[in-house]
């Protein structure tokens, strides 16, 4: 790159200036999303290293408090993220390629309705109905006959399917806060095929979140015992 | 990040990749393999994952600095999880009664 211009205006020059070129800045921006990333599996780890111990202690109360989960409801949801993570990955691109303000809009809307739906899902058919259910540690559960000795276990599976499905909701909500920030950012023209970092940094964001369930969604809804008892 | 942009025929496919892995792993949580059943869905997670990771975040197109930072941080999660393994579950072996087993009665913890 030439000598930096005297006077540096930050709308007509493609990178800030405290970088050498455009392309390493969009290193330094991304290198340090993946940054905070690692620390968000690490943070999420805790919690799968404690389920792996847990599940590993008591594998047949992890089974039978699994077939509590409706696995219907585990899948649509994995279904809705996934295509959740394909309206993103498009209004990233739309943005690279120059497409008009309402395609990026669009695609960022049906992202947002999509994360919408998925924590829709999550609170009034799963959380909601397990709340009916009594099977809420802390708030109220109610040991089945037919758990035995396994009650306290099958519990503690519960305690973890809280946390873990909480603390990816809490995700979602903050990057349905994100991508309502991006959409007006999108509105007011923010975004061109120059400058498009704020719309891909989120999207990595948004698609770790979706890695999350992918785990979660085996982990605490298709472990053990299916086939036997047919579950729901 | 680079500017590669990615054709939307590659995203689509990506997607219908995901969706036919879920259907997969659903449907093999109904067949009896025993342990294997861990085993598989663990195994059809990682390839979504890493369908994902690639193609939605870009990192088949990232530098070599970005993929380090990625690796180091699967690496570090396996540390977590394999080190407190190799202790949470050799708690209960018997100690070796080797010679110094003699001295146990001796000893008091």
């Amino acid at each position: 790159m030439a000598a930096p211009a005297p006077l540096h205006d930050a709308h007509e020059a493609d990178h800030a200036h405290q970088f050498e070129e455009k392309e390493q800045q969009r290193e330094a921006g991304s290198l340090g999303m993946w940054t905070f990333l690692v620390t968000e599996v690490m943070f999420f780890g805790g919690l799968f290293c404690a389920y792996v111990i847990y599940r590993s202690l008591h594998p047949h109360g992890f089974e039978l408090g699994s077939h509590l989960l409706e696995v219907k409801f585990g899948a649509t949801n994995t279904a809705v993220l996934i295509c959740s993570s394909l309206t993103m990955a498009l209004a990233i691109r739309s943005a690279q390629v120059g497409k008009s303000k309402a395609t990026i809009i669009t695609f960022l809307v049906l992202t947002m309705l999509l994360g919408l739906t998925f924590i829709g899902v999550k609170l009034y058919f799963e959380w909601y109905h397990d709340y009916l259910d009594h099977i809420v540690p802390g708030i109220d559960f109610v040991y089945r006959p037919e758990w035995g000795s396994f009650a306290p276990e099958v519990q503690m599976l519960m305690v973890f399917y809280f946390f873990m499905t909480g603390l990816h909701a809490l995700h979602m909500v903050v990057g349905i806060g994100i991508l309502t920030v991006l959409t007006i950012m999108a509105a007011r023209g923010r975004f061109s095929p120059r400058y498009y970092a704020p719309l891909e940094i989120s999207g990595l964001y948004w698609h770790f979140v979706d890695i999350i369930w992918i785990y979660l969604f085996p982990l605490l809804y298709l472990i053990g015992g299916r086939y036997s008892t047919g579950g729901h | 990040m680079s500017e590669h942009v990615v054709p939307v025929k590659t995203y689509v496919g990506v997607f219908v990749a995901l969706i036919c892995l879920t259907a997969l792993t659903t449907g093999a949580a109904y067949i009896d393999m025993g342990r294997f059943n861990t085993v598989v869905a663990l195994a059809i997670a990682v390839v979504k994952m890493m369908l994902v990771v690639l193609f939605f975040m870009h990192l088949k197109y990232s530098s070599g600095m970005t993929r380090i930072v990625v690796i180091a941080g699967i690496f570090w999660l396996g540390l977590l999880i394999s080190l407190t393994l190799a202790d949470e579950l050799t708690r209960h072996w018997t100690p070796n009664a080797g010679p110094w087993g003699l001295l146990l009665p001796f000893l008091h913890f």
